[in-house]
């Protein structure tokens, strides 16, 4: 069993049903699913705002790069699709 | 570990709103003493405990029951949480979820909708749900569709239905469904007194497992399948509600603040949101503080290299099966009560052939 990856042209965005918020009480960023919380990193948080179904993940390397410098393309292709497996995001790709 | 001076803030507030249900089933976990919880909230109660529970950290709002929908200002609790912020998941059996009400709460900012099926065709699902029902589920599903939600399925799985998992599964797949959750019954309330007719064989299990492990392969990235083991063919307990006091707290029609849906029956003192607020109730009450952590442990937990893992299991089990709700949750094989366990295993594995689906099942009462 293999797991799924990303394709570069893909645009990712948040899955149906789920949502980011900035949640002021733990102080960061979560995505918020029917059964699940899942608590946000810094960079996990830029990764996930650039998730708007319009950009493509080359843009999103791309605009990681002027905010953050060097960004691995793998370390963004491997994080968009670990979360695309558990259906946190879904891909439009035509 | 000792007990951090202020507690981690919950994430989810389970809200039951009513126990009154149009529905009647044989493995309901709410309370016996329905009749006990017809004084409800208001709406102005519900929209002050969820304003509070925003302000504790709570992240999200299940709105449950029974049925949630026989609430009339069921739209008006959740534009309050919505406006706030909160994930708002309605838990229903669909029964009374018309197009108009949908559209409503859709308005008011619902996020999320589950529903509950009993079975993949009517016959069956309306005998274990004790009222026809199956057919306006069906349509309700489609509803939620419609309305661009996303579709979870709950299916509470026991002995009469488990053999039916792969058509279950199908009629989900159909409905286009976004995620399927599977959870084999939970002996709480009405289910523990139904145990017998609903506890499945090892045979019936094995089958049931073969079938989702093949499904999750063939419907990766469709549909998720959520398989929830029963706890009385585990090894180990599961973390009940991930922790007592740690993640979730349920507030029940009456307003008593419990950290699990069945710890209605605890010799522990109420906890109720018309005396305190939630934040009192969440980081002081003796009702939440009494088995946080892992202190109050006896032996076999307190010395075991688990005990931060699975937390020692439910505190209601431990209570429903020994009547000390501070002994070492008996699903654990290195509990003490462990036999107690192993004798109700044992029964739904004696040869009863021809019973599997047709052990008399006792119907809760509509409220
Ligand atoms: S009777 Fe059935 S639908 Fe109603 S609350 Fe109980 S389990 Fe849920
Ligand atoms: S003895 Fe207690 S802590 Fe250890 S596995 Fe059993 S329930 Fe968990």
């Amino acid at each position: 069993m293999t797991g799924l990856t990303v394709p570069t042209t893909g645009r990712p965005r948040l899955g149906r049903g789920v949502r980011m918020r900035f949640d002021k009480t733990r102080g960061k960023h979560v995505l918020v699913l029917p059964e699940t919380v899942v608590v946000l990193n810094a960079t996990g948080a830029a990764i996930l705002e650039l998730c708007d179904g319009q950009r493509t993940v080359t843009d999103i390397v791309a605009a990681l790069r002027e905010q953050f410098g060097e960004v691995p393309d793998e370390q963004v292709v491997g994080y968009l699709s670990k979360l695309a497996e558990r259906r946190h995001l879904e891909i439009l790709d035509d | 570990m000792t007990e951090p001076a202020v507690p981690e803030p919950p994430m989810g507030l389970l809200a039951e709103l009513t126990y009154r249900c149009p529905l009647a089933c044989a493995y309901c976990s709410n309370p016996i003493e329905i009749a006990a919880y017809r004084d409800e909230l208001d709406t102005a109660d519900w929209q002050r405990v969820v304003t509070e529970a925003a302000e504790l950290g709570v992240l999200q709002l299940h709105l449950s029951g029974g049925e949630p929908l026989l609430r009339r200002d069921l739209a008006d609790i959740v534009a309050t949480a919505s406006g706030l912020g909160l994930y708002t998941n309605l838990v229903t059996s669909a029964l009374g979820l018309n197009e108009k009400r949908a559209a409503e709460l859709h308005d008011a900012g619902l996020d999320h909708v589950q529903v509950s099926l009993q079975a993949d065709e009517p016959t069956l699902s309306d005998r274990i749900a004790g009222t026809p029902s199956f057919e306006r589920k069906i349509a309700a599903a489609r509803t939620v569709r419609d309305l661009g939600w996303p579709l979870t399925l709950n299916v509470v799985l026991h002995r009469q239905n488990i053999d039916r998992v792969d058509r279950v599964l199908a009629a989900a797949e159909d409905l286009g469904a976004d995620r399927i959750e599977l959870a084999n019954t939970q002996y709480y309330g009405w289910a523990w007194h139904n145990r017998t007719a609903l506890l499945p064989s090892r045979e019936q299990l094995a089958q049931a497992e073969v079938t989702v492990r093949a499904a999750k392969e063939r419907l990766r990235g469709q549909m998720e399948i959520i398989y929830v083991v029963p706890d009385y063919y585990a090894t180990y307990p599961k973390p009940c509600m991930g922790g007592w006091g740690a993640r979730q707290l349920v507030v029940v029609p009456t307003g008593d603040a419990m950290p699990c849906l069945a710890a209605h029956e605890l010799p522990l003192p109420r906890a109720n949101v018309r005396d305190g607020s939630l934040r009192w109730i969440w980081e002081d009450s003796p009702m939440f503080s009494a088995f946080r952590g892992t202190d109050w442990m006896p032996d076999p937990c307190r010395s075991c290299e688990r005990r931060d893992v699975d937390l020692g299991g439910c505190r209601c089990q431990a209570f429903a099966l020994t009547g000390d709700a501070t002994r070492t949750d008996p699903v654990c094989h290195l509990s003490p009560d462990h036999h107690l366990v192993e004798s109700a295993v044992e029964a739904a594995n004696a040869d009863r052939a021809g019973e599997t689906v047709s052990l008399p099942l006792v119907a809760r009462p509509h409220a």
